[in-house]
């Protein structure tokens, strides 16, 4: 059975990094405890200082609530996009069995946007309206996906270092303070590690493979490992968000410390893997207990966080030209439903939901 | 495109994961209609296998406490530890009471 | 007619409709509609995996799947034309849908108590898997049906177009597990009234189209197999 052959080449770690999604669900239950009254800022205060979740209809300041949806629609955003350089291989996959486990997976990138789409629509802001703000390009999505796929071996590498990386990074949202978003990242993680899992496997296989697939293995690991590393941000003292939602307890740990445990997870697999990570600088530093690694080039990713990378416009046409050509039938789903079963409340409810949803145990 | 329709209504969803154990809230889905609904809500949270039935009710149609009101709803509730078992004190012995 | 060809021809079905519908992914008119026609298209080829391993092994040749899905020609596929047809539109997919699954779905429910008992394990899984199918396909050919001016004009062309294609599912082959000719009835029985109901009109049976079991194929579905193979073909004897 696939399942279990794929649970035999775990890669090294990420028993590490499902344990660490455990500990912060019990954290979550944990933090359900029952805390003293207050009223406003104070309430919020003493919510975040307390290590309580945050709840839709609680009392938060602005900053925090924008910050929010700016980062989960964001998030949700880079799972919906981010189905494209994967989708590209699909029709395309060598064998039956590829075929099937990539499928499942991009569907559950689409399923990761709907959790989160959901989370940010629980802070008073609509789908529609996040969906505009990407088509429009007020909102953004992470920058590797403006990378192409070229071969086969990408949907392997792809899989291995941005889900790696984006599992480091998600594993600590898990405890995000605001807990929707927090919830969301707990299904989330929980299915991702089957997407990375899936990516070392397929590219161990090309890694052992004939030599055309060795090649190809090597030529993914050498295009995808920057646009990999560059997923955790730009350093501390580049970033323009870092100290305040870091004191607001919605991100956990600074890019830079992500940037490094992903590293130091990633050798000891590309060792395993027999892929070359492409640093020369790469090294095991001893004192600092850490490996020494080459920055990515941050004006390089500023140029494609800018609209200037290889595939952004295709992107970027595709999700546009999906939504519009989707139009009609969306209209005709509204309107069916108007004449059999009493039209679809409208959707006004988005402001009423975050109300609704107040007490749901999500 | 600016003439695309507003966002199908939200719909919450409800999903037991086995016999025996109650319907827990898991999410919600976007849906025209309830069938749609509940077949939105049957492909997005139970591609792992998680359920065995599933409610979807519109998020509108729930009337929820108003967090304000937490103190007057439930406190109340809280100096009245009596109606726990804990509360009363057995005599040595007594047992399946 | 083998029993090895018509094991293969259900598998041939199932996996020409499951490429068909993973082209999809990532292209559906909403999010939500874009995990279910995945879940199909999965459930699609895990029929697909089942029939032509099954098929494989009758043959006794040492064909698994991937040989008989990724080293075998036009001329050899076995599906029928229906299947392979490009989806023009979200119209053309569900309606396709509704008419293939209700008839794998007669299909199957009979293969499930037939006397070949691993092509009825095969099927007694996807009896359940093409019911959901059929009622998704059902409900979206009723939304587009009765929906707006422009969503019943795109359903009708799609009937229209594919209708045709319809009869060769049911070309009579009295050797087959179970005579397809005698699921034409049942079939009509249950897709003319969502049809009805859907405000569409069942065009002339004028034309009928046939070849696919034959190996003669529509020109589209060379490009079809030539994508789906490229990467296979292209390292001979190479592990995945």
């Amino acid at each position: 059975m696939e399942h279990t052959d794929l649970a035999a080449q775990r890669p090294p770690g990420s028993e590490l990094l499902a344990e660490q999604v455990d500990a912060a669900e019990r954290d979550l239950l944990a933090a359900a405890r029952p805390q003293r009254r207050a009223v406003g800022q104070a309430s919020f205060d003493a919510l975040i200082d307390g290590e309580h979740k945050v709840e839709p209809t609680d009392w938060m300041p602005e900053g925090y609530r924008a910050g929010l949806i700016r980062q989960i629609a964001q998030h949700a955003h880079s799972e919906v996009v981010g189905m494209q350089p994967e989708r590209n291989w699909i029709t395309r996959a060598p064998s039956l069995r590829r075929k099937a486990i990539l499928l499942a997976k991009v569907q559950d990138e689409a399923g990761h946007g709907l959790y989160l789409y959901s989370a940010a629509e629980t802070l008073g802001v609509s789908r529609e309206w996040m969906l505009d703000a990407l088509h429009e390009g007020r909102q953004r999505y992470l920058s590797f996906i403006n990378y192409p796929t070229l071969t086969w071996a990408d949907v392997g590498a792809l899989a291995w270092l941005t889900d790696g990386a984006a599992v480091v990074n998600q594993v600590t949202l898990c405890r995000s303070s605001y807990g929707p978003y927090a919830r969301a990242m707990v299904r989330v993680c929980r299915e991702e590690s089957f997407h990375h899992r899936q990516g070392f496997d397929a590219l161990r296989v090309l890694a052992a493979g004939t030599p055309a697939q060795r090649a190809m293995a090597q030529d993914a690991v050498d295009r995808w490992w920057y646009p990999a590393l560059a997923m955790f941000g730009p350093p501390h003292n580049r970033s323009t968000h870092s100290d305040r939602s870091m004191a607001w307890k919605i991100k956990r740990f600074s890019n830079d410390e992500l940037r490094q445990r992903f590293v130091d997870i990633c050798v000891p697999q590309a060792e395993v893997l027999g892929v070359r990570l492409p640093d020369p600088a790469l090294r095991w530093n001893a004192e600092r207990g850490h490996h020494d690694f080459t920055e990515p080039d941050w004006d390089e990713l500023r140029r494609v966080v800018a609209g200037h990378g290889p595939c952004n416009r295709q992107r970027m046409d595709h999700r546009r030209r999906v939504h519009e050509d989707g139009a009609w039938v969306r209209e005709a789903a509204t309107a069916y439903a108007a004449k059999h079963h009493g039209g679809p409340q409208h959707s006004t409810a988005h402001q009423g939901a975050p109300a609704a949803r107040q007490g749901l145990p999500a | 495109m600016s003439a695309a329709p507003a966002d199908w209504p939200l719909w919450e969803v409800f999903v037991r994961a086995r016999r025996g154990l109650t319907h827990l809230h898991v999410g919600s889905v976007h849906a025209p209609d309830a069938e749609l609904a509940l077949h939105n809500a049957r492909d997005l949270h139970t591609r792992r296998g998680e359920g065995a039935s599933i409610w979807v009710v519109p998020a509108e149609h729930i009337t929820a406490t108003d967090p304000d009101d937490k103190d007057a709803y439930f406190d109340p509730a809280l100096d009245k530890d009596f109606r726990h078992p804990g509360h009363f004190e057995l005599p040595e012995g007594v047992e399946h009471l | 007619m083998t029993r090895f060809d018509s094991v293969l021809r259900l598998g041939d079905d199932a996996l020409v409709a499951a490429q068909r519908m993973a082209h999809w992914c990532a292209c559906a008119p909403q999010l939500e509609e874009d995990v279910a026609l995945a879940n199909i298209a999965l459930d699609l080829l895990g029929q697909a995996r089942a029939l032509l391993t099954y098929a494989g092994g009758i043959e006794g040749a040492g064909r698994d799947e991937d040989r008989l899905a990724y080293q075998r020609d036009e001329r050899e596929f076995t599906n029928a034309l229906l299947v392979e047809l490009p989806d023009a539109d979200f119209a053309v997919a569900v309606v396709k849908l509704l008419f293939f699954a209700t008839y794998q779905n007669l299909l199957y429910q009979r293969l499930a108590t037939g006397a070949d008992t691993t092509l009825a394990g095969i099927a007694g899984k996807a009896v359940k898997e093409t019911k959901y199918h059929v009622e998704h396909a059902t409900r979206w050919t009723l939304r587009l049906g009765d929906g707006t001016v422009e969503s019943r004009r795109r359903a009708q062309a799609a009937v229209d177009g594919l209708w045709p294609f319809t009869h060769e599912l049911f070309e009579p082959d009295p050797l087959a597990p179970v005579d397809p000719a005698g699921l034409r009835e049942p079939w009509a029985a249950l897709v003319r009234p969502v049809l009805t109901r859907a405000t569409l009109v069942v065009p002339d049976d004028d034309w009928r189209p046939t070849g696919g079991r034959v190996g003669l194929h529509t020109e589209g579905f060379g490009y079809l197999l030539g994508e789906m193979q490229s990467v296979h073909r292209a390292h001979p004897g190479a592990r995945w």
